[in-house]
C-alpha cells in the first residue's frame, strides 16, 4: 500500500512537469533567413521530456500513430540515456525518423491520444522522436560519415521490384523490400528523390540534407534510384514487367494542382503553391541569382488556403522579401487544417490572417496581378465533412493590392501515368482504387499507396501504406497468389 | 549524366547537340520535348527534340541562345555531359495522311519542324514547306528541310535569301493562288503545322484562319516539371486553361490565346536578364 502511494506521489509530481518547450528561432529574426525555425532539444530538454511519461500499462498514444511506433518503450529507453537503441526502437517501424519528428501532425495523431493530454499537456512524442534521430546524424556527422545512421551496405539478390515515385510512401515501401532482400528501383520523375519531401515542405521546416541522408541511406541498402524517369512516358509499366520486374508499387503522390476557375488565374504574378514551393525548395530559386531558378518576390503577396501548403507558401513569401502576406481562408481558424505548430509560427511571423473571406477576383494591369477581390463569407449549417459550411456575404465584397496571389486550395491526382496504364481502376475522384490494407489494384501484380490512392494526406500515412504494401508485395512474390 | 557525342553551330547562336539518351531516343517521337537541366543549380529547361536514332540511342537537340541556360549549354563540348535530361514529355504530333500540308518553320522553329514534316511525308502527304529566318546566314536545316518536302519556300526578313518578308506573308501568297473554292475562300491545303517565335505563329493562325485552314502550333511556354505538377506551363486554348507540358505542346491556332502566351513568356524578363549579364560578366573575368 505504501509503495503503491509512493509511486502515485512520483507520477502527480511528473505530470505537473510542464511539456518541454521547443527552442526556436525569434520570429523577428527567422522570417529573413530559410533555416530551420525549430532549432531542436537538448540533451537536458529530451530528458525532462521523456520523464513526464508515465509509462502507462495501456499506451493510448501507440494506436495514435498511423504505424505505431512502440512510443513508450522508446521513450524509456530516452529515460535511461539509450539514444541509440531509442532510435531503433522507432526505426522499428519508421524508417523516416528525423522527418517525421518535424513533420506529424502530432496534436492530431500520436499526442492526441497521450493520456497525459486528458488533464495536462501531452508528451512531446515528435520533438522526443526528431531529438533521437538527429542526434544519432549529428553523431555520424562529427565522424565524418555522409549516411543517415549506420551505413547497412547490403547486396539484395532476390526478384526486382519496382516502384513509382520517390516520396515518403515510395521510399518507405523500398525500404521495406530492400530489408527482405529484393532488388529494388525507385523511378522518380523529377532529378531529385524525396517527393514532397524535396520539392514541397521548405528548407525551414524541413532541412533538405536530412532528407538527403536518409535517401542515401536507402542507397546503401542497395535500393536503386533512378531519377529523371517519368513512368507512362520514359517507360511504360508494360515495359518494366518486360524488364523482369515482378510487383510495382505506384505511389505517385497528389501531384496536380488545383486553381480556383475565377478570373484573373492567368495572370503574370499568379503561382500555384506547387510551382511557387517546387522553384523555392527544388530549384532552390531563393538563392536566385547564385542559383538559376528565377521567383516573383513580391511585395503584397496573397495566399489562398488554410492547409500546411498555405502555410509554407506564406512563410515562403515572407523570407522572400514580402512586406505584407495575407493568408485568405474561407473558414475559421478551427477549421484550418494545417497542423497546429505551423499557424503558431506564421502568426508569430506576422502572416495577416484574413479568415472567413474568400478571392472572387484577381485584377490586373498589363498582364500582371495588381489587386484581389475578396467576399467575406459566415459559416453556415455543416457539411458532409461536419465542418460548417461557409457562405459568401452578399455585397462585401472589397479589394486589395498585391503583386503576387499563391494558389494553396489542394491538389489532386496526376492522371499522367494513370490515364496510361489499361485496366487500372480509378475511383471517381480519379484517385487509384486500390485496399487501403494491401495496397493491392485492380490489376495482377500492381499495387499503390500514399496520395494517389488516399488524396493529399500527410507524410506518416503515406509511409504507413508503403509499409504495408511492401508486406503484400513479398507475400504476393512468394506464393504467386493475388 | 547525359554526354554529348556531339556538337555542330548550324548558324550564328544556334547549336545542334547529340546526345546519348537511350531510353527517350528509344519512345520519341516527332513533336515531343525533353527537360534538360545543365549542372548543379542549373533551371530546368525544356528543348524539342529535333531528331531520334532509337539503334544508337542519341537524340539532337537544337538551341537557340537566348539566356544564361541556353549559353551554359552552347558553352558545352563534344563530350561533356548534360546534367538532368528527361523525356520524351508531351504529345506527339498528329501524323496521318491528311493530303496537302504546309509545314512552317521560323527561326530555330525549324529544327522541332523538321521530324514532323519528316513523318508526315512518310506518312504520304504533299509536303509543302516555308521556312524564314532573319538572313541568310541565319537559316539552319535548308538541305535537310528540303529532302522531305515536295514544295519547299524559303524566306528572310531582309531578302537575302528566297522571299522578301515573314513566313506569314509567303504562306498568305500561296494561299491566295491556291484557292480551290473562291466563294468560300478555300484553299487545295488540308492543314497547317507552324512552329516557331510565338509572334510568327499568331501571324500565321491570323492568315490561315480566313482560309478556314485547319492549323497546329507547338507553344513554347515557360515550364519546370513538364509533367502537370506545377502550371507554369498555364495558357488558353478556347477559353479554357491548358497545360502546355501534359495537354500539349500542339494545340489548334485558331484557338490559343496568344497574347496571353506572350505576356507569360515574359515574366521572367527582368530576373533572366539580370543573370545573364552576371553570367557574362562572370566569362569575361574567366578571360
Ligand atoms: C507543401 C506541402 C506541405 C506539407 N506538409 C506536411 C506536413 O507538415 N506534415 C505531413 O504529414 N504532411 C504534409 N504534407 C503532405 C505530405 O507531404 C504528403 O501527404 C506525402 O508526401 C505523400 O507522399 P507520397 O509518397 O504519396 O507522394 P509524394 O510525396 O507526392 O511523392 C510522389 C513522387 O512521385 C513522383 N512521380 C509522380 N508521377 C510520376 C511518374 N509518372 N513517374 C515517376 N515519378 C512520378 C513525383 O515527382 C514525386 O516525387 C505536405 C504537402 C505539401 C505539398
Ligand atoms: C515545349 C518547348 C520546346 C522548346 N523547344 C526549343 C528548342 O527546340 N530549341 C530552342 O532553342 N528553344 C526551345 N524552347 C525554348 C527554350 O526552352 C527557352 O529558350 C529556354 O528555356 C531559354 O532559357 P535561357 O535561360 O537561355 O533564357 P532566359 O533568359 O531564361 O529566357 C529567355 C526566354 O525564354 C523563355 N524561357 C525561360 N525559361 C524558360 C523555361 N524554363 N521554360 C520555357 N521557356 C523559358 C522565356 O520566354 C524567356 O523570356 C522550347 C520551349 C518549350 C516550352
Ligand atoms: S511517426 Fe508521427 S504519429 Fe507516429 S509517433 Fe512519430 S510523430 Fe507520432
Ligand atoms: S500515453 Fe503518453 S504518458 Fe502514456 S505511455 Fe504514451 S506517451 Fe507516455
Ligand atoms: S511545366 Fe509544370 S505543369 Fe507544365
Amino acid at each position: 500500500m505504501v509503495a503503491k502511494s509512493e509511486s502515485n506521489k512520483k507520477r502527480t509530481k511528473k505530470v505537473r512537469i510542464p511539456r518541454t518547450s521547443m527552442p526556436e528561432q525569434d520570429p523577428g529574426a527567422r522570417k529573413k533567413n530559410f533555416e530551420e525555425v525549430a532549432t531542436g532539444y537538448t540533451q537536458e530538454d529530451a530528458l525532462l521530456e521523456a520523464s513526464r511519461c508515465i509509462q502507462c500499462k495501456n499506451p493510448t498514444c501507440i494506436s495514435g500513430c498511423p504505424v505505431e511506433i512502440d512510443i513508450k518503450s522508446f521513450i524509456k529507453l530516452i529515460t535511461e540515456k539509450k539514444f541509440e537503441e531509442a532510435l531503433e526502437k522507432i526505426r522499428e517501424k519508421n524508417t523516416l525518423p528525423a522527418v517525421c519528428g518535424r513533420v506529424c501532425p502530432q496534436e492530431d495523431q500520436c499526442e492526441k491520444e497521450c493520456i497525459l493530454g486528458i488533464r495536462y499537456e501531452p508528451v512531446a512524442i515528435g520533438r522526443l522522436e526528431r531529438y533521437v534521430a538527429d542526434r544519432e546524424l549529428k553523431r555520424l556527422a562529427d565522424q565524418g560519415k555522409e549516411c543517415a545512421y549506420s551505413e547497412v551496405t547490403r547486396k539484395c539478390t532476390k526478384e526486382k521490384v519496382a516502384i513509382v515515385g520517390s516520396g515518403p510512401a515510395g521510399l518507405t515501401c523500398a525500404a521495406e523490400l530492400s530489408k527482405k532482400g529484393y532488388r529494388v528501383t525507385i523511378f522518380e520523375a523529377l532529378h531529385k528523390a524525396g517527393g514532397v519531401l524535396v520539392y514541397g515542405i521548405p528548407e525551414f521546416r524541413l532541412p533538405k540534407d536530412i532528407v538527403q541522408k536518409e535517401i542515401d541511406y536507402l542507397k546503401s541498402m542497395d535500393v536503386n534510384i533512378s531519377v529523371n524517369a517519368v513512368i507512362g512516358k520514359t517507360l511504360t509499366v508494360e515495359d518494366l514487367i518486360n524488364d523482369g520486374f515482378k510487383a510495382i508499387f505506384i505511389a505517385t503522390g497528389a501531384g496536380l494542382p488545383h486553381f480556383m476557375g475565377i478570373p484573373g488565374e492567368n495572370l503574370n504574378g499568379v503561382y500555384s503553391a506547387n510551382e511557387y514551393l517546387t522553384r523555392s525548395n527544388l530549384m532552390k530559386a531563393y538563392k536566385f541569382p547564385e542559383c538559376d531558378t528565377p521567383i516573383i518576390r513580391g511585395k503584397n503577396v496573397a495566399v489562398v488556403g488554410g492547409g500546411n501548403v498555405a502555410m509554407d507558401s506564406a512563410r515562403t513569401a515572407l523570407r522572400l522579401g514580402a512586406d505584407h502576406v495575407y493568408l485568405i481562408y474561407r473558414r475559421g481558424e478551427a477549421e484550418m487544417p494545417a497542423r497546429n505548430e505551423e499557424i503558431k509560427h506564421a502568426r508569430e511571423e506576422g502572416i495577416d490572417f484574413k479568415l472567413l473571406n474568400n478571392p472572387v477576383e484577381i485584377m490586373g494591369r498589363d498582364g500582371w496581378v495588381d489587386k484581389i477581390r475578396l467576399i467575406k463569407m459566415k459559416l453556415g449549417e455543416p457539411d458532409q465533412s461536419g465542418r460548417r459550411r461557409p457562405v459568401p456575404v452578399s455585397g462585401s465584397e472589397y479589394d486589395i493590392d498585391v503583386d503576387v496571389v499563391i494558389m494553396a486550395i489542394g491538389q489532386g491526382p496526376n492522371p499522367l501515368l494513370t490515364s496510361r496504364i489499361k485496366g487500372l481502376k480509378l475511383n471517381s475522384r480519379g484517385y487509384i482504387d486500390a485496399d487501403p490494407e494491401t495496397g493491392k489494384t485492380s490489376l495482377k501484380g500492381v499495387f499503390a499507396g500514399g496520395d494517389i490512392v488516399t488524396g493529399a494526406a500527410t507524410v506518416i500515412l503515406a509511409m504507413g501504406a508503403g509499409r504495408k504494401a511492401a508486406k503484400h508485395i513479398d507475400q504476393y512474390i512468394r506464393t504467386g497468389k493475388w | 549524366m547525359f554526354k554529348i557525342i556531339s556538337k555542330e553551330e548550324l548558324a550564328p547562336g544556334i547549336t545542334r547537340f547529340d546526345v546519348e539518351a537511350m531510353l527517350v531516343a528509344r519512345k520519341a517521337r516527332p513533336g515531343q520535348f525533353v527537360i534538360i537541366r545543365i549542372r548543379e543549380g542549373g533551371e530546368r529547361i525544356p528543348l524539342t527534340i529535333a531528331a531520334y536514332d532509337r539503334e544508337k540511342g542519341i537524340i539532337s537537340l537544337v538551341s537557340l541562345r537566348v539566356g544564361k541556360s541556353t549559353a551554359l549549354l552552347a558553352g558545352l563540348r563534344q563530350g561533356d555531359n548534360i546534367l538532368d535530361l528527361v523525356g520524351p514529355l508531351g504529345n506527339p504530333s498528329e501524323i496521318k495522311n491528311f493530303g496537302r500540308v504546309i509545314c512552317v518553320g521560323g527561326g530555330a522553329g525549324i529544327a522541332p519542324v523538321l521530324p514532323i514534316a519528316g513523318a508526315l511525308k512518310d506518312a504520304g502527304n504533299h509536303v509543302i514547306s516555308i521556312i524564314g529566318s532573319k538572313t541568310e546566314g541565319m537559316l539552319i536545316l535548308e538541305d535537310e528541310m528540303r529532302s522531305v518536302s515536295d514544295e519547299f519556300y524559303i524566306c528572310t526578313d531582309d531578302g537575302s535569301l528566297g522571299y522578301k518578308g515573314f513566313v506569314s506573308g509567303l504562306l498568305e501568297e500561296y494561299l491566295e493562288k491556291n484557292l480551290s473554292d473562291v466563294k468560300r475562300n478555300k484553299t487545295n491545303v488540308d492543314r497547317c503545322i507552324a512552329i516557331g517565335p510565338a509572334v510568327m505563329m499568331a501571324s500565321v493562325a491570323k492568315v490561315t484562319e480566313k482560309y478556314g485552314l485547319k492549323t497546329i502550333v507547338s507553344l513554347n511556354s515557360i515550364m519546370v516539371d513538364g509533367t502537370g505538377m506545377c502550371g507554369a506551363c498555364r495558357v488558353e486554348v478556347g477559353g479554357k486553361t491548358k497545360f502546355v507540358c501534359v495537354d500539349g505542346p500542339e494545340f489548334d491556332g485558331h484557338q490559343v490565346n496568344f497574347d496571353l502566351l506572350m505576356s507569360r513568356q515574359r515574366i521572367y524578363c527582368k530576373q533572366e536578364d539580370t543573370c545573364y549579364d552576371l553570367y557574362k560578366e562572370e566569362c569575361r573575368h574567366k578571360k
